[in-house]
């Protein structure tokens, strides 16, 4: 559990963060917060769906399922 | 009672001097949109009024009145006037919504330069070639876009000056780097204005098409006259209005009816910078008291699928009118936001080109869920044959829409590009690339577009553009890029590539091309599915026909396929 969180953030960090500086953590609101915008929603979602070999359904993959590195998790352990 | 009373009315007595009058402008006359949004409005009395309640991220937030709109737009012109900057330089904006951009917006206008406004998420390829266009000579940005300048700054010589607004100190400016705090510069109590004229250029918008790079939409300080008649009459603006328009003013909604409008009318506007949820829009129009509301139907969409509850958890009862634009608004959005919100989305019709609204609806006209409405009053509008660009008379017969040019905001041309600006025009008609019928009480209906470019979300993407981004990836041998149909954007990009040898078609390399994509051009761009194929459909001269992945996508005839390379 704590890896996958790990895994995301350090993948959320790496794709999305535009401003070095910004400290982004698990609670960090992503899509409310302007870092990931919907239609980069959709690359998330392909990297969750391909690093961890399921499939989330497009009414599951919401913008507040989204939000957080914890919400993502929790998303995503329902679909493991 | 509506500003605009009575459209039919309007059509009789129309003149656009209607406008000219309110705005005490006669022909001749300076007329300076940085002026007319913020002096003006102080000397009509409204100098305390608030202008712009903005909140950012974290819940910050900040509040200013037209007089501090004046003092600042003052404050950046003049810092701009001294680091060197010229009438007509054109000055690009790449910043989020944040009160810089509004502000800096107006400075520009102000010194006489031109506004270049640029989406802050656009990557550094599609960055290049908007300034590489306009040979812009300064940027005006923020810390967390700057490292995207610096990536191309070496091709952009011309680039002389990069001033980032929230420059803290932690890192040491670089090369062509300046610091410029807008709210803790000494404010600039009076600038001389430039006194430009109706014809002088004002903003420079980037637009897409079909094939070539993206062109640059020149408006010229006239645009005002359009933009603040179609403000009052079809959003309705007044006195004590609460207004919000969710555009982004790196978009020309976001500039016409984001700034110019409003400001010049002396409204009070707000504006949200943080990313898109039901419950934050649904809480800032409750927190704010909203009262008009202008938006766009993907967003309308998202907040469909968020449900009906989420609303009953709001107080939403300030709104009393909703417009819409950007791409067209379905009817089944139209009935839903009448019964949830109690007043229908009215939608609006005009695109980068017109600079201001062309086909709307109106206050106090039937609505036809799904129907663009009428021409505004002054805009000649036909539906024309594809082949003659005649008038078509016939009732429910499709065409090609067109305007015949002499309003305010007409665009007066593709910047460097005259020769594609030409090519807009046909039989002394505009055409803005869109098909749509015109019924029995004359509403105008939406078909579709002319030609091959994505309406995503209400933004305009060049397949061409991410056709030759994507050969640039170096596992991707050739690209075909369409539209897909969707749900919430209306239509959203979708790629098809050949792999070059030695490389093997997975969901990694998926990933891998589409976040390529999306860092070079920008979210809008990048394909939201990409399928692999041995080869591309061709004809026999060895164009890849769009045509026909196109129709597939969309569950269309196919049509002819004679001169396919396989056929």
């Amino acid at each position: 559990m704590e890896d996958m969180k790990g895994i995301i953030l350090e993948y959320v960090i790496e794709e999305y963060a535009d401003d070095e500086d910004d400290e982004i953590t698990f609670d960090t609101p992503l899509i409310s917060g302007g870092i990931v915008d919907s239609f980069s929603m959709v690359s998330l979602k392909r990297f969750l769906e391909t690093k961890y070999k399921i499939s989330i359904p497009d009414d599951k993959a919401t913008p507040e399922a989204f939000d957080t590195v914890n919400k993502i998790v929790v998303l995503v352990k329902e679909f493991l | 009672m509506s500003n605009i009373e009575s459209y039919e009315k309007r059509l009789k007595d129309f003149d656009w001097s209607i406008a000219e009058k309110e705005l005490d402008y006669n022909k001749g006359d300076s007329i300076n949109i940085g002026w007319y949004c913020s002096d003006r409005i102080c000397k009509q009395g409204k100098a305390d009024k608030k202008a712009l309640i903005w909140e950012g991220l974290g819940g910050i937030e900040k509040t200013y009145t037209f007089n501090d709109v004046r003092l600042r737009s003052n404050t950046i012109a003049s810092f701009l006037k001294n680091l060197g900057i010229k009438t007509e330089d054109r000055v690009c904006l790449f910043m989020d919504k944040i009160p810089e951009l509004y502000m800096g917006f107006l400075g520009i206008l102000k010194l006489g330069a031109i506004a270049q406004p640029l989406f802050s998420a656009f990557g550094d390829e599609s960055l290049h070639v908007r300034l590489d266009n306009a040979q812009t000579t300064a940027i005006i940005t923020q810390r967390k876009h700057v490292s995207k300048v610096r990536k191309i700054l070496d091709q952009m010589p011309y680039l002389k000056h990069i001033i980032i607004v929230d420059y803290e100190g932690k890192n040491p400016l670089r090369e062509r780097e300046v610091a410029f705090n807008m709210d803790d510069a000494i404010q600039v109590e009076n600038f001389e204005i430039s006194q430009t004229k109706a014809e002088s250029p004002s903003v420079l918008h980037y637009t897409s098409g079909t094939t070539g790079q993206p062109k640059g939409v020149k408006h010229v300080h006239y645009s005002l006259i359009s933009q603040y008649l179609t403000t009052k009459w079809v959003l309705d603006l007044q006195d004590d209005d609460i207004y919000w328009c969710t555009a982004d003013p790196g978009w020309v909604t976001g500039t016409s009816y984001g700034i110019i409008g409003p400001w010049s009318l002396g409204i009070t506007q707000c504006v949200l910078d943080t990313g898109f949820s039901a419950e934050s829009w649904y809480k800032f129009i409750q927190k704010r008291k909203i009262t008009v509301w202008y938006s766009a139907p993907t967003a309308i969409r998202s907040l469909m699928k968020a449900g009906e509850n989420i609303i009953k958890e709001h107080d939403l009862s300030s709104l009393r009118h909703l417009a819409s634009v950007g791409e067209p608004l379905n009817a089944e959005a139209v009935i839903w936001s009448e019964k949830v919100f109690g007043k229908a989305f009215l939608d609006t019709y005009w695109q980068t080109e017109t600079g201001s609204m062309m086909l709307t609806n109106y206050p106090g006209m039937k609505i036809k869920p799904g129907s663009m409405g009428k021409p505004f009053p002054g805009i000649t509008a036909s539906i024309l044959d594809t082949k003659t660009f005649e008038p078509i008379n016939e009732i429910g017969k499709p065409g090609l829409i067109g305007f015949k040019p002499g309003w305010p905001a007409m665009m007066r041309t593709y910047w460097r590009n005259e020769e594609t600006y030409q090519k807009k025009f046909e039989n002394g008609w505009y055409l803005p690339g869109d098909r749509a019928y015109i019924d029995n009480e004359g509403y105008y209906w939406f078909i579709g577009r002319d030609d091959d470019v994505i309406n995503t979300g209400g933004h305009l993407v060049s397949p061409f553009e991410v056709e030759s981004a994507l050969l640039e990836h170096e596992a991707v041998a050739e690209s075909a890029v369409v539209a897909k149909p969707d749900d919430v954007n209306m239509e959203v990009v979708k790629a098809f590539v050949t792999l070059k040898p030695g490389n093997e078609a997975s969901d990694e390399l998926e990933l891998k091309i589409m976040n390529f994509i999306r860092k070079k051009l920008s979210p809008l761009a990048m394909p939201q599915e990409i399928e692999y194929m041995d080869t591309l459909p061709k004809t026999r001269s060895g164009k890849i026909m769009r045509r026909l992945l196109h129709a597939k996508e969309w569950g269309e005839e196919i049509g002819d396929i004679s001169t396919l390379e396989d056929d």
